[in-house]
């Protein structure tokens, strides 16, 4: 378990990680926590002939309100996300979903912006980013640019990363204030990784109709996704045990199911729908 | 001290280890040491044609390659230590590199040795090997098969060895008012342990000494069989087990790697580091268990059972190990009768070559299988005949009046109560309430299930002539040397080999109570065969059985010589002096006494010794037991099944074990505790995953489920003490029981659960999946 030689430099600023990428001539890779990246270095899956460690920019960990949407540092822990007060009052769903990744030293060390930006097909936080209208916040030679999640990730470990370019931050949309939510998830007994994880978002208005819905589903196949025939079919409808086990049949129906030797695609479609089912059972049923 | 034996003493190795001061084999820096990295075949099954190593030789850095056409004649291969009679046992030689083929992924091809690890592990890159790959076989009974690959082109039908034991004659069965029949695969594991294997070789030109640290859980049978290996006196060996993460088995074994390291360190006169990789881990070491099991089991519709029959095909993978052949005929075959008093029995074991890792002794060794089966049948003949299973169990357990009781299989069972700990087990279960809650519960569909093993298995290797008489190449007797020196502190050395069991604290107690001093003053030492003259080693839940006995001896017959020297000092009579909390005192004459520290000077300054006495105070004991121990007990699962999606919550664990005169309850706790972990994790979390081409797809940690502390409930674990008549502690073996008993008793909670779907019997490991499709299966019907 031995990666093979690289470089190590530490950059100081965005500025600074943007030209040290320039001048490693397409050999330099980020690295912030290190948690996915070490493991596919040590496997020699990735060769980078130099790290480029971004870790001590400290304007990367802020957390902020702006306007409808909270902008979270690329740098902020998952540990630091589940705990920080703005996140937990506006988008709950996100301190939720980050609590439930790896382990304590897992949280402690990876980072919001590392997550996105590696892209695991399997990891927990593109389900709250999808549910949550994620913005990935690009600075690149160009200057700074904005894309939504969906556009960003595009295939498992896959993105539309600007070459020499730095996630600084991703921005989620604040649900409306009576909405509630929920991140279930099966563990998978041996990574931790979701075999499926389901991040929930609903709420209905006076009348008691459903209003405002969002799903994203992780974990089951190279890629997150919006179960958008589940909340097209909630819309608008008074939310009922039969209600949710109807919508939940669909859950399945964007996502593209994998398989492995431990999970076959039907079970995983299966998981799909028992998980978004209960999932919106305790968001729109119970008390 | 007094009642030190049975105290709940914290493990005396735990600050050390906890602080960061302990050495593990990585923690040894020697002057000028060279890194050794093995290159292993990416295939199940090649022919090698021509290994290209000039660019890794080029490299700077790299001091040596070598192939196994280099070192052909020049280092032997690597025997395995188990030769069962009366099996047509076929051995294929393993040398420590392939040389014209290699037999399984991870098989050695070249090794290589470097200045630093990081050159020794970039010039494994550069080498490269020309393979012709040819087709491999996984499973053994398709190995068995007509007309498929050979991994031993000589060894026909890949049959490496057929054993059996005990007749049970066609018509008992024929004849039988109930015959419950089932197959089970208890499926291939890794054993995991923390630490992997390592060995680090250093050779003195000068004496022509070869010392050789490494991963072993006998040093001693290490050294018997490398001397061989690599050509050099026992008397110019020496093996040293430094602190060591664990072996749970995987480390019995002697590997080729070893002998590599060694040559290597005397070929070039430097000391040489080879420190396995975790990926490595996979593929090299050892495996253990991958045995199909097929049983059959007839008696009367009353419940009384007449005989068992049982096949076993064992996966043996591409070369023998160490202790493999032993594993599914003489462990398995011989306890398949398990706790029952069941009149005839036999077993009938294939041993198969695959193009696999090779399997060897896993935590419990063979019992765990052997206690699989018959608790698993034994359910599935209850809910035939449509009895409790518990009581089906108490109607054909062995009677305690019946022991020393011979079991079909000719095995001498010791000493045993089996009722006690099930009494035991049902009273902290709440059985009837837990049983009347379950169908209240089943009423609202949840699906609750209540599962037993009340197992016995056979520890304490052992007698030396039964070990003759089954072929394994090793005496298990034990030794152990008690030495005082002058002050009256001792240093104890032991042949056992403890890698987390926990010897220093348990056979100190044994120490403490029989001298009467303070554990403080009594260090221990294991696993140097240059201190130790000689040893068996710590496997097969032997260490206080047969070591710990040992130890006690030695320390009894320093209390014999001491007290000679007392009544000489004392001018009282022998029989008059009696020797109580370190102090030997004449019976009636309060104040004549001497303490054991001022004996312990007296006899090393030896100024005035009895007539004829020799000078110091050192007694040293040969332990050759007269049988094996036989433990047992009651292990009880509860779990809840999610009828959704088929996961499955372990919600109580309670076991009653009976492991003899317990030495320590914290620690003997802990064994158990950790024994249930693994079995447990077998049940329903672990299993290797081959591709049909031999590749392992389990081969990282993150597709290999071991078991989490989280997925366990608090472990609610109790012993019942029923000494054993055959070492004089009385102590039985606890660090199987865990693994031996928990397997069944999960797998019997699921069954018992699925009940409402008529499911008898679903593969391990139990993931959510297949449960969730047994269910489906089950509602289909």
């Amino acid at each position: 378990m031995i990666p093979v030689k690289f470089d190590y430099i530490h950059a100081e600023s965005v500025e600074q990680a943007i030209r040290l990428q320039q001048e490693s001539n397409g050999e330099g890779k980020l690295i912030a926590g290190g948690h996915s990246l070490l493991p596919l270095m040590k496997f020699r899956l990735t060769e980078p002939g130099v790290l480029i460690d971004i870790s001590r920019i400290s304007q990367l960990k802020e957390v902020r309100k702006e306007g409808d949407r909270i902008v979270v540092g690329a740098l902020t822990t998952h540990h630091a996300a589940s705990n920080d007060p703005v996140i937990k009052e506006h988008i709950p769903l996100l301190a939720d979903t980050v609590r439930q990744i790896g382990d304590l030293q897992v949280r402690n060390r990876g980072t919001i912006g590392g997550n996105i930006a590696h892209a695991d097909p399997a990891a927990d936080l593109p389900a709250a980013a999808f549910a949550l209208d994620a913005q990935v916040i690009i600075q690149g030679e160009d200057g700074e640019e904005t894309m939504p999640v969906d556009q960003f990730i595009v295939g498992p470990l896959i993105t539309m990363m600007p070459e020499n370019s730095i996630v600084t931050a991703v921005s989620f949309a604040i649900p409306p204030r009576h909405t509630r939510s929920v991140y279930l998830k099966y563990f998978h007994p041996a990574s931790g990784y979701p075999v499926v994880g389901v991040a929930a978002i609903a709420g209905v208005d006076e009348s008691g109709v459903i209003d405002f819905v969002r799903i994203g589903i992780t974990g089951v196949g190279d890629i997150a996704y919006r179960a958008e025939s589940v909340e097209q079919t909630l819309l608008g409808q008074t939310p009922s045990e039969a209600m949710i086990q109807e919508a939940s049949r669909l859950a399945a129906e964007e996502g593209e199911m994998g398989n492995d030797f431990f999970t076959s695609s039907e079970y995983r479609e299966h998981l799909c729908k028992v998980y978004t089912e209960r999932a919106l059972r305790s968001i729109l049923l119970a008390n | 001290m007094a009642n030190v034996i049975g105290a709940s003493l914290k493990r005396k190795e735990d600050p050390r280890l906890l602080t960061g001061n302990g050495r593990f084999s990585d923690d040894i820096q020697l002057p000028g040491m060279l890194h050794a990295v093995i290159l292993r075949s990416p295939h199940a099954h090649a022919k090698i044609k021509k290994i290209h190593a000039e660019e890794a030789l080029k490299s700077q850095g790299v001091v040596a390659v070598y192939t196994g056409k280099d070192l052909e004649g020049k280092i032997g291969p690597v025997p395995s230590s188990w030769l069962v009679p009366d099996a047509n046992l076929k051995e294929a030689p393993q040398y420590p590199l392939a040389i014209d083929y290699v037999r399984y992924v991870g098989d050695g091809v070249a090794l290589i040795i470097a200045e630093d690890r990081y050159v020794a592990r970039d010039a494994l890159d550069l080498i490269e090997v020309e393979y012709e790959v040819l087709p491999a076989v996984v499973h053994q009974k398709e190995a068995m098969q007509e007309g498929v690959p050979l991994v031993h082109g000589d060894i026909e039908n890949n049959i490496a060895l057929h054993w059996k034991a005990g007749e049970v004659a066609d018509e008992i069965i024929n004849d039988a008012e109930v015959v419950v029949r089932e197959s089970f695969y208890v499926q291939r594991v890794f054993p995991s342990p923390l630490e992997t294997r390592a060995a680090i070789g250093q050779y003195d030109a000068g004496s022509g000494e070869l010392t050789l640290w490494c991963t072993s859980q006998n040093p001693h049978i290490h050294r018997m069989v490398l001397s061989d290996v690599l050509g050099i006196s026992e008397a110019k060996l020496r093996v040293i087990a430094p602190d060591m993460g664990g072996g749970f088995g995987g480390k019995i074994g002697v590997y080729p790697d070893e002998a590599l390291v060694g040559y290597a360190a005397r070929d070039l006169k430097r000391p040489v580091k080879w420190i396995e990789q975790r990926s490595e881990h996979f593929t090299a070491s050892n495996a253990g268990r991958d045995e199909i099991i097929d049983v059959e089991l007839a008696g009367k519709r009353d419940g009384t059972l007449l005989a068992i029959r049982v096949k076993n095909t064992a996966n043996l993978g591409a070369y023998l190990s160490t202790m493999g052949p032993g594993v599914a005929t003489i462990d398995f075959g011989l306890m398949i009768t398990g706790a029952y008093d069941i009149p005839h029995a036999s077993c009938e074991t294939f041993g198969v070559y695959t193009n696999t890792t090779p399997t060897d002794a896993y935590r419990g060794a063979g019992k765990p299988e052997a206690t699989y089966q018959i608790e698993r049948i034994i359910d599935l003949y209850a809910r035939e005949i449509g009895m409790d299973p518990i009581e089906l169990r108490r109607k054909n357990f062995v009677r305690k009046e019946a022991f020393p009781y011979t079991n079909a299989q000719g095995l001498l069972y010791d000493s045993g109560d089996y009722e006690k700990p099930l009494e035991k087990a049902l009273e902290t279960l709440n059985y009837e309430e837990l049983r009347q809650k379950q169908r209240e519960l089943s009423k609202q569909g949840k699906l609750i299930g209540i599962g037993f093993s009340t197992y016995v298995e056979l520890c304490g290797f052992g007698p030396s002539e039964v070990a003759g008489a089954i072929g394994f190449q090793g005496g298990v007797w034990e030794n152990s040397t008690v030495r005082v020196h002058p002050s009256g502190k001792v240093t104890v050395y032991c042949g056992t080999s403890p890698h987390g069991q926990g010897h220093a604290t348990t056979f100190g107690q044994v120490v403490a109570e029989k001298l009467g001093i303070p554990m403080d003053d009594i260090e221990l030492v294991f696993s140097d065969t240059k201190s130790i003259s000689m040893g068996w080693g710590t496997y097969g839940s032997r260490s206080t059985a047969v070591g710990g006995a040992a130890v006690s001896i030695a320390a009894d017959r320093v209390v014999e010589k001491a007290k000679k020297i007392a009544a000489h000092e004392l001018e009282a009579s022998e029989e008059d002096i009696v020797f109580e909390n370190g102090k030997f005192q004449v019976k009636g004459v309060p104040g004549q006494q001497r303490t054991f520290q001022e004996i312990a000077k007296s006899a090393n300054m030896a100024w005035n010794l009895p007539e004829g006495m020799e000078p110091s105070l050192e007694a040293q004991s040969f332990f050759k037991p007269e049988n094996f121990v036989y433990p047992f007990g009651t292990h009880a699962a509860v779990v809840e099944i999610d009828k959704d999606t088929g996961e499955i919550e372990l919600k109580r664990y309670v076991c009653v074990d009976d492991v003899g005169r317990v030495i320590n309850p914290l620690t003997a706790e802990g064994q158990v505790h950790g024994g249930i972990a693994q079995g447990v994790g077998q049940a329903l979390w672990e299993g290797a995953v081959y591709s049909k081409d031999g590749q392992l797809l389990s081969g990282t940690l993150m597709d290999y489920a071991l078991p989490k502390a989280r997925f366990f409930p608090r472990i609610e674990s109790a012993f019942t003490e029923t000494p054993s008549p055959v070492n004089p502690l009385g102590a039985k073996g606890v660090g199987e029981t865990g693994t031996t008993a928990s397997i069944a008793a999960v797998m019997n909670a699921v069954m018992d659960a699925l009940k409402p779907y008529n499911v008898k019997d679903i593969e391990m490991p139990l993931t959510s999946e297949k449960v969730w499709r047994a269910i489906q299966d089950g509602e289909g019907n």
